[in-house]
């Protein structure tokens, strides 16, 4: 009776191993919110003493068009106008996602309607092998082929958002395909069965139902590229000719916010208005990145399919 | 009306279906019943050639559809579907509207003006008898409906494209006895417009709406006759006891 008594009052060595894999998996997960709160904290607070301590104007931090945080404008104030780094950002952004969406879908279409046998085989591991290539060679190949090729057939130095936007493209072009591939796949059987069964031909099925039915799982593909094209920093600095103006065609030199932040960085010191401006940058960065992540999380979940 | 002759599927290596002779004639619902993996739906699948859809199938012998083999390389596969039309297992209505989901096969032969497209999917949903459920609905998503009524919408896109034979492969299955009996009904109703080929699993459904049941069993046609025949006076032994559920 009282053997009974104890084993069932007491903790097994089964339990006690349950209660410390539970805390262990804990621990981690709390590793990975506290360094990820940290860094929120920490560049957010660097980024808003630019307009707390040093008394900057929100918007003309925003919307100002000169850049130069270590002179003082016309009107004594430091000029710290981000606009130019703004503009060149998105714009990079923007038309490399342009440039790679149709080719991600056509080369989608083609892995996983046409061929999937020659997709899986060669296609696939082309890409992996893509999305893994070091940012720094991009920016190498963008520099030694893409700028003199821009600079001989449209002029100018070469250097510039045409230039970017043809490295970022080659650069997200992988993670948009095979994200796009997914979501292809992740169309069920049964709605090609279906229009095929109705007679429907292959390509009919393919852009009235498997498209069409893809639609939030490719758009977030084009998120997914456009925050990666966002955020990178390297390659793109290489390429653009980062100068802090704003862009006056798409081959003279401009920047990014990314370009700006690696360039300065280094050369300025901790606790200046020089220094926290780029702060600002970085949150800027972050702020659209979140903002990146909400959407995709928007759209996935429109996308989901009930089965 | 169709007719196939000596016909072999193999999946790889595995011979699924092992010569079926089977002659199908118009107007008339036949059924084909048998156990799990003999061969039923593999068989319906052949008359639309549904199976080139997966690969390693192989498959020898005549389907004639009006007396022209289905399988001869010229034939075009899109037009033989179109007068073949299947219904699936599971109700797989397209993402899209009610509406567009009728009138998807009738877009794909090029435009038409909407007055036509309008009757066609108000005599489509009456004929699968599922336009009162819908008919405030066409423009909602037919994946917002209960399972009865998107496989009835599934029947409507169908009928709108006027096969002349309709394939059903197991249509009731994943539905309640309400809904089964729903649709059996309308397949009753539109048996003098159409040639219908059942799969079934269920054998009062086989006994209450066709007219000539086939019983397969390991990817052999066992026995073919009127529907009463094979359910009160079967002359195989095996299906005899398949129908009074000594096995299957």
């Amino acid at each position: 009776m009282e053997d009974i008594q104890r084993r069932l009052l007491q903790k097994s060595k089964k339990a006690r191993l349950e209660q410390i894999g539970k805390t262990v998996s804990f621990i981690c997960i709390l590793f990975i919110v506290v360094v990820v709160a940290a860094i929120f904290y920490f560049v957010m607070s660097k980024g808003l003493a630019t307009f707390v301590k040093d008394g900057v104007n929100f918007f003309d931090f925003l919307f100002g068009t000169e850049w130069s945080p270590g002179t003082v404008g016309a009107d004594g104030k430091p000029l710290t106008g981000a606009l130019p780094m703004i503009v060149g950002s998105f714009l990079v952004t923007l038309l490399s996602a342009i440039v790679a969406t149709p080719f991600a879908i056509g080369a989608a279409v083609f892995m996983t309607e046409i061929s999937p046998k020659i997709g899986k085989k060669i296609l696939q591991p082309v890409i992996e092998l893509l999305v893994g290539i070091p940012s720094v060679v991009y920016g190498f190949v963008g520099l030694t082929v893409v700028v003199p090729v821009v600079r001989r057939t449209f002029g100018g130095s070469g250097f510039g958002i045409l230039a970017g936007t043809f490295v970022l493209f080659v650069m997200i072009l992988p993670t948009v395909t095979s994200m796009t591939v997914d979501a292809l796949t992740a169309v069920p059987r049964h709605y090609r069965e279906a229009s095929l069964a109705l007679g429907a031909t292959r390509w009919q099925t393919t852009y009235k139902v498997v498209l069409r039915a893809a639609i939030p799982g490719i758009l977030t593909a084009v998120v997914f590229g456009m925050a990666r094209a966002f955020g990178e920093a390297l390659a793109i600095q290489m390429v653009i000719g980062n100068a802090a103006i704003m862009p006056a065609s798409l081959i003279t030199p401009a920047s990014t916010l990314t370009s700006i932040l690696t360039m300065g960085i280094g050369n300025t010191i901790m606790g200046t208005l020089e220094n926290n401006v780029l702060w600002s940058l970085a949150m800027l960065l972050l702020l659209m990145s979140l903002f990146f992540n909400i959407l995709i999380r928007i759209i996935g979940k429109k996308g989901e399919f009930k089965s | 009306m169709i007719e196939s002759r000596d016909l072999h599927l193999f999946y790889g290596k595995k011979e699924a279906l092992k010569g079926i002779n089977l002659t199908i004639n118009k107007g008339e619902i036949t059924a084909l019943i048998g156990p799990s993996g003999c061969g039923k739906s593999t068989f319906l699948r052949t008359l639309n050639r549904m199976n080139d859809l997966i690969p390693n199938v192989t498959i020898t012998g005549n389907v004639l559809y009006n007396n022209e083999n289905i399988y001869n390389p010229q034939t075009d596969i899109v037009e033989l579907r179109k007068k073949i039309g299947m219904v699936f297992q599971q109700p797989n209505p397209f993402p899209f509207s009610v509406y567009e989901n009728v009138v998807y096969g009738l877009k794909l032969e090029g435009k038409r003006p909407k007055e036509e497209l309008d009757e066609i999917v108000e005599t489509s949903l009456k004929d699968a008898a599922v336009w009162d459920d819908v008919k405030d609905k066409l423009d909602k998503s037919a994946l917002a409906l209960s399972g009865g009524q998107q496989q009835r919408v599934c029947i409507a896109r169908v009928l709108a494209v006027k096969p002349e034979v309709i394939l059903l492969d197991e249509p009731t299955s994943a539905l309640d006895p309400v809904s089964s009996g729903k649709i059996e009904n309308m397949l009753f109703e539109l048996k003098h417009q159409y040639t219908m080929i059942i799969v079934t699993h269920n054998m009062q459904q086989a006994s209450r709406i066709s007219d000539r049941t086939a019983f397969f069993l390991d990817g052999k046609l066992i026995e073919f006759d009127k529907t009463k025949k094979i359910f009160l006076n079967p002359s195989e032994k095996k299906t005899e006891e398949y129908i009074s559920g000594k096995f299957g």
